[in-house]
């Protein structure tokens, strides 16, 4: 062994005996000067945006990264404001939030929990986020809600239609304005029975997952209780593309209605394939046979193309809709993109402007004085009429839409008719309901 | 030192200190400047380093010395990761059972799929380790869910019995994980001028395991059982005709690779509490193949360069946006900086899988020894241009390993 190799060697060991010196402190520190986690200290606050880039639900990750942006734009004062005239809160003053000018980093959950964490965590550990916003997959806003809880931010929860969100997972950081299952069961139950009557018996496919599970319980307990028979409910990879096999049995399983529990690529090909195999024009029980799609999205219908004309689900929101909330929201959005908004663009942007809305009354970006503020919070104009954001699980409560494919439609963009407005009072349940108990808000965690 | 040889001995220490130094070694921008983007030290980043580390040292095991290619590992990560989250649940938030336990889960899972996929060689190996891994994540993703908790992943709640520690904190929120009281998310945060380093206690334990790991890899190269491993590689039915059983050896071999993964993902939830079906994922699988690949296989240090890089990329990459792009280029021209703009957008952002395809490509064709060749080369061209400058005899150039 040689001197000069030795003498390396030392100053390499010294280095490392340094760097675990200056590591050290950390076993001494849990929690610095400030009061909460990503306190903004100077003249801006970081929003992070964590949505869908690649994956099966990037089309709805993109139009929700416009409505941020565009969200964004209005609560710094640009644009024409959009929905923040017609907001029943006028705290926003359009000079940003508490006169901080809004800043925002986006990431790509690739529709996976771990993906989506890590990209929240940089977001929260790299670039100061104060609030979490996304998320196209219940999983997801899960996970993600999850997170926040633990590290101290605000989730506003993005599109999730599960029941589990603000049910068995709901967390005292996170919040949802997008409806869930049991408000899909409660809306259509009576419009399917106008239509179909009292005596069907239905065939559930469900995509085998959290999502497709909640959904099929609402559905089917709605459904039962309108005296409808369930034959069978079968579950089906999330992955799979080709339903045919699934199809199929249908036929001869004396069903006259098939429930469809699926969602965005999946909805598509179940949909397409249930046409393909005749079962429209089918009479079972002399019935006519009908399929039902709970949860329904324009995006979707764009992809099953003729097949949707016809079909009832339900939705949260539609761009159609004449209220002044929805028209300058539509009108907003048409003139930065060209095209009208979906569902899920909705929903975000009037997440982001609830959150600003709130930390503008509450005087502070601390979560807890934000959760707060949000809790049992009452608006209007914001596209779905009179909404309050219940404090026990923060889920919120307002008017559900039965849309129906449609027979003539005038454009690209005019594929759903909206049915009815459900009102608010009947999709409303109780905070212990049986398919949303067993969880627990817990308390706020501000971080730090 | 610790039985190596010099060589070895000195690798040890490079990879200690970049591991120990990481905070100030990934964090070279100043907070406020543009180029701040590309920092990467920050705690979930640094452990994610480490962790992938650990998981593409265990896989070189394997597929470095046997040659045996298995495309299922990320079952033994995800086995490993629900086992954590499990001793979480039930025992307490202290990291030492966790871990141990997603060892030990994790090392009979994998004796029991080596067991039956070793029977087979080459491209069958491959695919039946790939469907063992595609079953283990389809049971986690549905049928298992009372124990996985299906898509959304299982997670901590404030219901868990944790008999050896606390329900519910005196604030009413989840208990964290922690190594005897020392919290794994405590940072401390170093301010230098414009410069903010961050250290995390959690990093710098899953540093030290990666060491460990490190070090244990090294013994097992440079052992007689490793020399087996390699004869297995480079003609295993000669060994065969000489009366030498090779399948002991294969398991072993996969039994500790497997063990490995399963430490990173007891590590990965001790970081993070949570574990999800997605980490069983055949993607997952083939990201830890491309790791040791793009890094080197074979070489000791490559996989460890493998992992950071890929991980790199994923973080840092998919969060640039047009936004971002347009204040770096804002000092060009209007109708310019549209078009450099333009131009870059596939590359970042969503296209972060394009950036990293075209790095991997040209890494394949240009360093078909990964990322250690390119080091290697650039080694033996500085050696090569200080010999015919000082005239002095130069080191001959390395092999790889």
């Amino acid at each position: 062994m040689s001197n000069f190799d030795a003498s390396r060697r030392r100053v390499l060991k010294t280095g490392a005996i340094a760097g675990a010196g200056v590591a050290l402190p950390t076993i001494f520190t849990a929690s610095s000067a400030a009061a909460f986690t990503n306190e903004p200290t100077g003249g801006s606050v970081t929003l992070g945006f964590n949505v869908p880039q690649t994956g099966p639900y990037a089309d709805e990750g993109a139009d929700e990264l416009r409505a941020y942006e565009l969200a964004v734009e209005h609560l710094n004062g640009g644009g024409d404001g959009g929905m923040m005239n017609t907001f029943s809160s006028k705290a926003l003053q359009g000079n940003g939030i508490l006169g901080k000018k809004v800043e925002y980093v986006t990431g790509d959950t690739q529709t996976k929990s771990d993906a989506a964490r890590a990209s929240a965590k940089s977001m929260i550990e790299k670039d100061g986020a104060v609030m979490i916003t996304g998320g196209s997959s219940s999983g997801v806003a899960i996970a993600v809600q999850g997170l926040c809880q633990e590290a101290g931010v605000i989730f506003m929860a993005g599109l999730t239609h599960s029941n589990d969100t603000t049910g068995k997972d709901k967390k005292a950081n996170g919040f949802r304005h997008f409806f869930n299952g049991y408000m899909s069961g409660a809306a259509l139950a009576p419009v399917l029975k106008n239509l179909y009557g009292t005596d069907r018996v239905a065939y559930h496919l469900t995509a085998d997952y959290t999502w497709g599970w909640t959904q099929e319980e609402s559905i089917a307990a709605a459904t039962e209780a309108l005296g409808w028979q369930t034959v069978n409910k079968v579950r089906t990879p999330l992955a799979a593309t080709d339903f045919s096999s699934y199809i199929a049995p249908v036929l001869n399983s004396g069903a006259d209605v098939l429930v469809l529990n699926h969602y965005g690529g999946n909805m598509v090909n179940s949909l397409t394939n249930a046409v393909q195999f005749g079962l429209r024009e089918k009479v079972v029980n002399g019935k006519n046979f009908e399929i039902v799609v709970p949860l329904y999205s324009r995006l979707m219908a764009k992809g099953a193309g003729e097949n949707v004309k016809g079909i009832h689900g339900s939705t949260n929101w539609h761009w159609t809709l004449q209220d002044e909330g929805s028209k300058a929201f539509v009108k907003s959005f048409g003139t930065k993109y060209g095209f009208p908004p979906s569902q899920a663009a909705h929903t975000c942007y009037v997440q982001t402007l609830l959150y600003a809305d709130a930390v503008e009354r509450a005087g502070s970006f601390n979560p807890c004085a934000v959760a707060e503020a949000l809790e049992g919070f009452e608006f209007d104009g914001m596209g779905n009429g009179p909404t309050l954001y219940r404090a026990e699980d923060h889920q919120c409560f307002k008017d559900v839409l039965v849309v129906r494919g449609k027979e003539n439609p005038t454009s690209e963009f005019d594929l759903l008719e909206v049915v009815e407005v459900t009102p608010r009072a009947q999709v409303e349940y109780a905070p212990d309901h049986p398919m949303f108990a067993g969880g627990n808000l817990g308390s706020c965690n501000p971080g730090a | 030192m610790f039985g190596l040889d010099k060589k070895d001995t000195s690798k040890l220490i490079i990879v200690a200190c970049l591991a120990l130094l990481a905070p100030f070694i990934l964090n070279p921008f100043p907070t406020d400047s543009a180029l701040a983007q590309f920092n990467a030290g920050y705690p979930d980043l640094m452990q994610r380093f480490v962790i992938f580390g650990i998981f593409a040292i265990g896989f070189n095991i394997l597929f470095g010395l046997t040659g045996y290619l298995s495309f299922g590992h990320a079952a033994f990560l995800g086995v490993g990761s629900y086992s954590a989250v499990w001793m979480f649940k039930l025992i307490g938030m202290n990291v030492i059972p966790a871990i141990v336990l997603s060892v030990i889960v994790a090392g009979l899972f994998a004796l029991l799929i080596g067991f039956v996929s070793l029977r087979r060689s080459g491209i069958y190996f491959s695919i039946l380790t790939l469907a063992f891994a595609q079953m283990s994540f389809n049971l986690a993703y549905s049928v298992l869910t009372p124990i996985t908790n299906g898509e959304t992943g299982l997670q901590l709640t404030l219901e868990d019995p944790r008999i050896l520690g606390v329900s519910a904190t005196a604030d009413g929120s989840i208990p964290v994980t922690n190594l005897f009281g020392l919290e794994m998310r405590s940072t401390f945060e170093l301010a230098l001028g414009p410069w903010a380093f961050q250290f995390n206690a959690g990093y710098y334990l899953c540093a030290l395991i990666m060491l460990a790991a490190f070090y244990l890899a090294i013994r097992i190269f440079r052992s007689p059982f490793g020399m087996m491993l390699r004869a297995v590689k480079s003609n295993q039915q000669r060994m065969n005709y000489t009366g030498l059983n090779t399948r002991p050896y294969t398991l072993a071999a996969f039994v500790i690779s497997g063990m490995y993964a399963g430490l990173a993902g007891g590590l990965m939830a001790s970081m993070d509490p949570l574990a999800g079906a997605e980490r069983m994922q055949w993607t997952a699988s083939g990201e830890v193949v491309l790791m040791t690949i793009l890094g080197g296989a074979g070489t000791l240090i490559g996989p460890v360069l493998g992992a950071g890089f890929i991980k790199y990329f994923e973080n840092i990459f998919s969060k640039i946006n047009d936004n971002v792009l347009h204040t770096w280029f804002s000092f060009l021209p209007d109708g310019m900086e549209d078009a450099v703009v333009f131009i870059i957008h596939p590359f970042i952002g969503k296209g972060w899988h394009l950036t990293l395809g075209i790095l991997f490509m040209l890494v394949v064709i240009f360093l078909p020894g990964g990322l250690v060749e390119g080091g290697q080369r650039i080694k033996g061209w500085l050696s090569r241009r200080k010999a015919k400058d000082g005239g002095k005899a130069a080191g001959e150039t390395n092999p790889a390993e």
